[in-house]
């Protein structure tokens, strides 16, 4: 039984015009049309595409929802076993369409998808962990060659094969971390590595390290009695009760909350809910955490002028770099809408 | 999470914590060695007047951290 594809493109790519048909809402046909026809020719062996979903840049990106919709309407009706889109090459609208269709049809029909983008491709960082997302060249002169890999690839994911490394089949990588079996236990690969390292010869690090930004310092403020605190925490201090749902480690959330009317923290109002520390102390007295008494009175004496009303908190234990640095994006988003002048950020 | 703060804000982010290399790696730019792991701002060891004093000062040193210009990630 051979499986059945449908295919996304875009206006262009569809056949019926470039930016002047780029308003067009998806329609579907029941054939293989562009890119379309080659690719189906490339996993004969395995399958073949039976629709394919034209529909304008322009319209996927502002109207995501209704788009989504109306494609998933139609391939309810042909049930697909696999969905391609694009390849996009560098262009951003259709990167993005590409990504965010496969992303909602791997989700929503629970059947493998496969795109095509270049590495710049703003639907890279946004999608690469929801579908696969071939590395192709930067523009339509590498249709082939992209056509080719993404059916290779489909071919493997089609025959149930397993997959190598997202280096080897070339795609980008979607920050899962697999576990397989070298030949040589871990302790003669480092040394090994290590050698290499000190010889100055190549080496490849078997897991790569993710880079810290260094941010240029801030300004320094002052003086203190005309300035606006706000105090963090990563030590897993929240309110009684977790009402948020902090989990104990790897935590996708933080939380806030309002110490407006309370004098300092207490095991009464406060717990430590953070998994990598031994809790004991901070349960006694919160605020060994994070000084909310201290903050408290230095407001009393006029030290500083204010302490702003929230405390935020998550709980900083395996957290995700990714993660950690979206909380910070969305914290520092409201710190910097209420006028705070100094951050004061406790961790464990 | 520290630097995205920074980085929004354009304001100091003074962090207190234990583990310096940790921070330095990771952390803010403006850094407060913290007492241990499990109290960065507390010390059960001491009476509870003694404990108020140290958290109190290490406070102020973050404070008075924040009104420093600095080049690059230093340790106060």
């Amino acid at each position: 039984m051979k499986k059945r594809i449908v295919y996304y493109l875009n206006q262009f790519y569809g056949g019926i015009g470039g930016e002047d048909k780029a308003d067009t809402k998806p329609f579907f046909l029941n054939e293989a049309v562009g890119p379309a026809v080659k690719f189906s020719e490339l996993i004969d062996q395995e399958g073949e595409v039976v629709g394919t979903i034209v529909c304008g840049d322009n319209f996927y990106s502002s109207n995501m929802e209704e788009a989504r919709k109306n494609c998933l309407e139609f391939l309810k009706a042909l049930k697909p076993d696999f969905f391609v889109a694009g390849p996009a090459f560098n262009a951003g609208r259709y990167g993005i369409a590409c990504g965010d269709i496969c992303a909602f049809v791997e989700k929503g029909l629970n059947i493998p998808t496969i795109t095509g983008m270049y590495d710049e491709n703003p639907g890279v960082p946004l999608y690469r962990e929801h579908t696969i997302i071939v590395k192709v060249a930067n523009n339509a002169r590498g249709m082939n060659e992209a056509l080719r890999k993404m059916s290779t690839l489909a071919l493997k994911i089609m025959k149930n094969q397993e997959l190598f490394s997202a280096e080897d089949e070339g795609y980008f990588h979607r920050n899962i971390r697999k576990n397989f079996f070298y030949d040589e236990i871990g302790a003669v690969r480092a040394i090994e590595m290590g050698l290499k390292k000190y010889r100055g010869e190549y080496f490849k690090t078997e897991l790569e390290m993710p880079k810290f930004d260094k941010i240029p310092p801030a300004r320094a403020v002052g003086p203190l009695n005309e300035c606006k605190v706000a105090l963090c925490t990563s030590g897993g201090i929240v309110p009684k009760g977790n009402p948020d749902r902090l989990p104990v480690s790897a935590s996708d959330r933080w939380g806030k909350w309002d110490v407006s009317n309370i004098e300092k923290l207490t095991p009464e109002n406060a717990e430590s809910i953070h998994g990598g520390y031994d809790r004991t102390y901070a349960n006694l007295d919160p605020n060994r955490v994070i000084p909310v008494d201290v903050l408290k009175d230095l407001e009393k004496e006029g030290i500083i002028k204010k302490l702003h009303p929230y405390i935020y908190y998550t709980v900083g234990t395996s957290t995700s770099v990714n993660n950690a640095e979206r909380f910070g994006r969305e914290i520092g988003v409201e710190l910097k809408n209420a006028g705070v002048d100094i951050i004061i950020l406790t961790s464990t | 999470m520290v630097k995205q703060i920074e980085k929004i804000t354009q304001k100091p982010v003074v962090q207190i914590a234990t583990i310096v290399p940790i921070m330095l790696t990771v952390g803010a730019n403006r850094m407060v060695p913290g007492i241990a792991i499990p109290h960065p701002v507390g010390d059960p060891t001491k009476s509870k007047a003694e404990e108020y004093n140290l958290r109190r000062s290490l406070v102020l040193r973050a404070l008075n951290a924040a009104t420093v210009d600095i080049n690059e990630p230093t340790t106060f």
